[in-house]
């Protein structure tokens, strides 16, 4: 099993540690992944609220750039923002050739042109439906028993193109955590935005949205929010003190990836949790070199 | 003539963009859908769907003089939800857009953020994440903005999370931004 490997901005800097613990997992689980040469920028979400085209045109040029480095590969991007762009060009030219056209001439000053056929995927998508539930219970070596998890899956993964899960309420992070023998809670907010870049731009308006978040896992009973997505970490991880004051001790906030190294067996830091900004006291205790 | 950054949409072009909101957002029964499903509403000065009326009446003034749709988060619940099928996610962006020229054109900060990390991204190829932030706080002019994420900062700097810019992609996408502002000139 093999994909064009999409890290994306976030990865390359802040959330070093999805990058790190989404290449570990996946190798562990004998996925490979092939870096897409000299990938640039999606566009995030600031691309669309400047330039349609650009907004197409961004995550255009790494297809592009997979299709030709890496033919036939599907494109695997874990970020969801990254996800949402490129697999827009792939929606969005299966319908409209002019969309195709536009795209394929703005990439044509690069000498690039988008393949034929794409198929972009997320994380997710890539663990339940290629690898396989039972794969991945196979390669766990120390199960997360006992650890109650609330999968927050944020937006743009799930909408508005639901490709491999219900948008509004989404079950396959869950059926991970399972397999990797920790207790996935249902809770009601696990698809509910969390204010995304207006952390940066309207700091008033995000904080609310992390706060309620963050309340309703606790309130759940959640030792651990996963996620996969580096804004919706960023953010839940980041801002606990300003958006949930009364908080008592940070709430643990982990990419999935992460949690998927420890039942691997991983030490750790070998999945990068000194990068992590809300890790309760104790919560790696159980974990395989601190044991 | 051809518009650029600096010389950007005419009025013509204005009431085109509008018109294409217009189409996107006619069939609007004003259900309310919308708003129910928004997570920003409480910070919105004007309800989505009202926002939406106003679309369809063609009030442009009054859709800008509102902050309703720079805080949409492209959570896209209200385009999962609308019983119409609306593209409305995408009608938001395209008011994000429609601001953004204008305040290229006559000053304003409202849609800062997107224009300076689209412009870190056509320098640096990738995001810099730290440069951004700077730049952004330089652009906003706001000497007590940066005071509000200090704190965040040492955390990330203390985590290794930010640092100086990586160049290796650097004006690697110059020449993508110039064809891309050429080819959106075009009457």
């Amino acid at each position: 099993m093999k994909y064009a490997y999409y890290p994306g901005c976030s990865l390359s800097e802040t959330a070093k540690e999805f990058d790190v613990s989404t290449r570990k997992a996946l190798a562990r689980l004998g996925v490979e992944l092939a870096e897409i040469p000299d990938w640039t920028c999606c566009g995030a979400s600031a691309a669309e609220a400047v330039s349609e085209l650009l907004s197409l045109a961004l995550p255009g040029r790494n297809l592009a750039l997979a299709g030709r480095e890496l033919p036939g590969l599907d494109v695997l991007a874990p970020c969801s923002a990254c996800y949402l762009n490129l697999l827009r060009v792939e929606k969005k030219t299966e319908r409209d050739p002019d969309a195709r056209r536009r795209i394929d001439e703005a990439l044509s000053v690069q000498n690039l042109a988008l393949p034929g056929t794409m198929r972009v995927r997320h994380l997710l998508d890539a663990l339940v439906n290629d690898v396989g539930l039972p794969a991945i219970a196979e390669k766990v070596v120390s199960p997360l028993e006992g650890l109650k998890a609330a999968p927050y899956y944020g937006c743009q993964i799930l909408r508005p193109y639901a490709e491999f899960d219900d948008p509004e309420r989404p079950r396959t992070m869950a059926l991970v955590l399972e397999a990797l023998g920790a207790e996935p809670l249902d809770w009601r907010l696990s698809a509910t935005c969390c204010g995304a870049s207006l952390m940066a731009s309207k700091k008033e308006a995000a904080l609310p949205l992390v706060g309620n978040i963050l309340r309703a896992a606790r309130d759940a009973g959640a030792d651990v929010v996963a996620t996969v997505c580096p804004l919706c970490q960023m953010n839940l991880e980041a801002y606990q003190s300003e958006a949930d004051p009364k908080g008592p001790v940070p709430l643990t906030v982990a990419y999935l990836p992460q949690l998927m190294g420890l039942a691997f067996g991983m030490d750790p830091e070998e999945v990068m949790f000194g990068k992590n900004m809300a890790v309760a006291p104790g919560f790696l205790a159980g974990a395989p070199a601190l044991a | 003539m051809a518009t650029s950054v600096k010389n950007p949409a005419p009025q013509d072009e204005a009431s085109r963009n509008l018109k294409a909101i217009r189409e996107m957002v006619a069939a609007c029964m004003q259900c309310g859908t919308c708003t129910a499903s928004c997570p920003n509403y409480p910070s919105m000065d004007l309800a989505p769907r009202r926002l939406w009326r106003l679309a369809v009446m063609g009030l442009t003034e009054d859709i800008f003089a509102s902050r309703t749709f720079l805080l949409c988060s492209n959570c896209y619940a209200c385009t999962l939800r609308c019983p119409r099928g609306l593209p409305l996610t995408e009608a938001m962006a395209a008011l994000k857009r429609m601001a953004a020229a204008r305040e290229t054109k006559w000053g304003g900060r409202k849609t800062q953020f997107y224009r300076t990390f689209l412009d870190n991204v056509r320098r640096w190829g990738r995001v810099q994440e730290t440069d951004m932030m700077m730049r952004y706080f330089l652009d906003m002019k706001d000497p007590l903005l940066p005071l509000r994420y200090t704190p965040l900062g040492f955390r990330l700097l203390r985590k290794g999370k930010i640092g100086p810019p990586h160049s290796a992609q650097s004006g690697r996408l110059a020449g993508l931004f110039e064809k891309v502002k050429e080819m959106e000139a075009r009457p």
